[in-house]
């Protein structure tokens, strides 16, 4: 096979074997042919964590600086996960330990850190639009691991391929979101992508904890737990996020899980082969009962793994771009 | 005169049939039987490859051949350096066998540079520790850029650097064949 020759993609499959953009800000910016790249991309990245030798040597020499200004567990490991897996060199930055506390603004945080020359920045930042302010000011490409209550686009990524692996497609499927939308950067990222791939997106919450113009967004709104999971294909918790509770949005988590918790009971409405997704981490008894979140149709620890295989896709992806368009 | 004629044919289906046919058999008297060989193909044009070997093997000798697939994409040592052509789009690896003190018969379609060969090496690696590695390539090009050699060749044809050979194969393209492409009579 000639190394220089593009390879031949098969008719049924073929799609754009690139990015447009040198970053991955937002969901609202990918077109459908763009996401469905990253989702077979990461079909293929899925297989390497079943070999016994869990790495390829794709990103060799390349330096990955995960940049996290909000605490972050799963969404930081799993970069971190998926940047070694693909042989990149990795350097963690956490608020806690770094000069931010001393006083120092983002830009020179970033420009101090460009100095030693990475490739990628992957960020999450307390503040929308974070990363759209460092991609125009950086020669790193820049990921968004999550900027405040804008996006969260590789978590809408890893659900849509949760989704797309169990049912074997996204369009058609009816997806509940439930839980504090108000506040919720995956409800964004998801409702863009859920839209972009033809799903019906229903979204449930407490009025204090509903974004005002849902609508507008194609998105079908509703107080009623029970409506929203009524034949449901993909009910989807999102966590009451205790850290953004400044204001009283609900009266009792106890209150909260009696009229909003996905119990046993509620989830008879659902289809019969429902999922059940939640981004993490769980608050057991407020949003979700125990039984249903340890239960057979619960995803929720393969939405993990699957998140290492879409971000070292998205990884693979934008380093192709980053030479060229430099 | 239509434009595709002026392609010259270097294999119709039937030569490429035989020369598989016969690559079977080289397989069986170099290897006595087939109980410790597995055939996995590179993607895309070596999969089917290796599944019509597995299907003659079968056929001589009445035994299943364990066959799977190799994407060599995160492998490739230009992924990064050309500017130019789209990226590689990686498609799955499926080697649903252990792969362990067997004899692994890696299918290409074209050996050319022996590059893709390279990539191959190091992925089959990184899946275990083979007892041997032989390789099968339907067309053998010359113009090696590194140690490589093939060990079943279906045709050697020497070409000039400016030509490419282009194989088409009934499972991806509708039909059996093997093309050169570019001037005429350099090789």
């Amino acid at each position: 096979m000639n190394p220089h020759a593009p390879i031949e993609v098969p008719p049924e499959t073929a799609s754009p074997s690139r990015l447009r953009s040198r970053h991955l800000l937002g969901i609202a910016d990918l077109d459908p042919a763009e996401i469905r790249l990253i989702l077979d991309t990461a079909e293929a990245m899925k297989e390497i964590a079943a070999r016994p030798i869990k790495k390829v040597p794709t990103l060799r020499g390349r330096t990955v600086v995960n940049l996290f200004f909000e605490p972050s567990t799963r969404t930081r490991t799993s970069f971190e996960v998926a940047e070694k897996r693909l042989s990149a060199d990795t350097l963690s930055i956490a608020i806690a330990t770094s000069s931010v506390t001393k006083g120092e603004t983002l830009i020179d945080t970033v420009r101090n850190l460009e100095a030693m020359s990475p490739d990628m920045i992957v960020l999450r930042h307390a503040s929308s639009g974070a990363p759209h302010l460092l991609a125009r000011l950086c020669r790193s490409v820049i990921i968004n691991a999550g900027d405040g209550t804008h996006e969260h686009p590789t978590q809408a990524l890893l659900d849509a391929f949760t989704i797309r692996e169990r049912k074997k497609r996204i369009e058609g499927l009816k997806v509940a979101i439930v839980g504090d939308l108000v506040h919720s950067r995956v409800l964004r990222s998801n409702v863009h992508l859920l839209n972009k791939m033809g799903a019906t997106v229903w979204a449930c919450a407490p009025p204090t904890l509903m974004p005002a113009d849902l609508a507008r967004f194609g998105v079908r709104p509703t107080t009623s737990i029970d409506e929203a999971v009524d034949a449901a294909d993909v009910v989807m918790m999102l966590r009451i996020q205790h850290e953004r509770m400044y204001g009283h949005f609900i009266p009792s988590t106890r209150e909260y899980f009696t009229l909003f918790g996905l119990t046993p009971e509620r989830l008879k409405r659902a289809a019969h082969d429902v999922i059940i997704l939640h981004p993490g981490p769980m608050n057991r008894g407020v949003e979700i009962d125990s039984d249903v979140a340890d239960g057979p149709y619960s995803v929720i620890l393969e939405q993990v793994a699957n998140g290492v295989a879409v971000r070292m896709a998205v990884l693979y992806l934008l380093a192709g771009q980053d030479e060229e368009l430099r | 005169m239509l434009p595709e004629a002026r392609v010259p044919q270097v294999m119709d289906a039937d030569r490429m049939a035989r020369a598989l046919t016969r690559i079977a058999h080289e397989i069986l008297e170099r290897n006595r039987g087939t109980s410790e060989l597995a055939l996995v193909g590179i993607r895309t044009r070596g999969v089917p490859l290796a599944r019509r070997i597995a299907h003659s093997l079968r056929d001589i000798n009445r035994e299943e051949v364990p066959t799977g697939a190799l994407d060599i994409t995160l492998y490739r040592d230009d992924l990064m350096r050309h500017a130019v052509g789209p990226q590689p789009v990686v498609r799955r690896t499926e080697i649903p066998f252990s792969i362990d003190d067997r004899r692994i018969l890696l299918v290409d379609d074209v050996l050319y540079t022996g590059r893709t060969i390279r990539a191959a090496l190091d992925a089959l690696i990184d899946f275990g520790r083979p007892r041997a590695i032989q390789l099968i390539v339907l067309v053998d090009r010359g113009h090696r850029e590194l140690p490589i050699k093939a060990d079943y060749v279906g045709k050697n044809f020497p070409t000039s650097s400016r030509q490419s050979i282009q194989v088409r194969l009934q499972e991806i393209d509708g039909l059996d064949e093997v093309l050169l492409n570019g001037p005429e009579g350099e090789s």
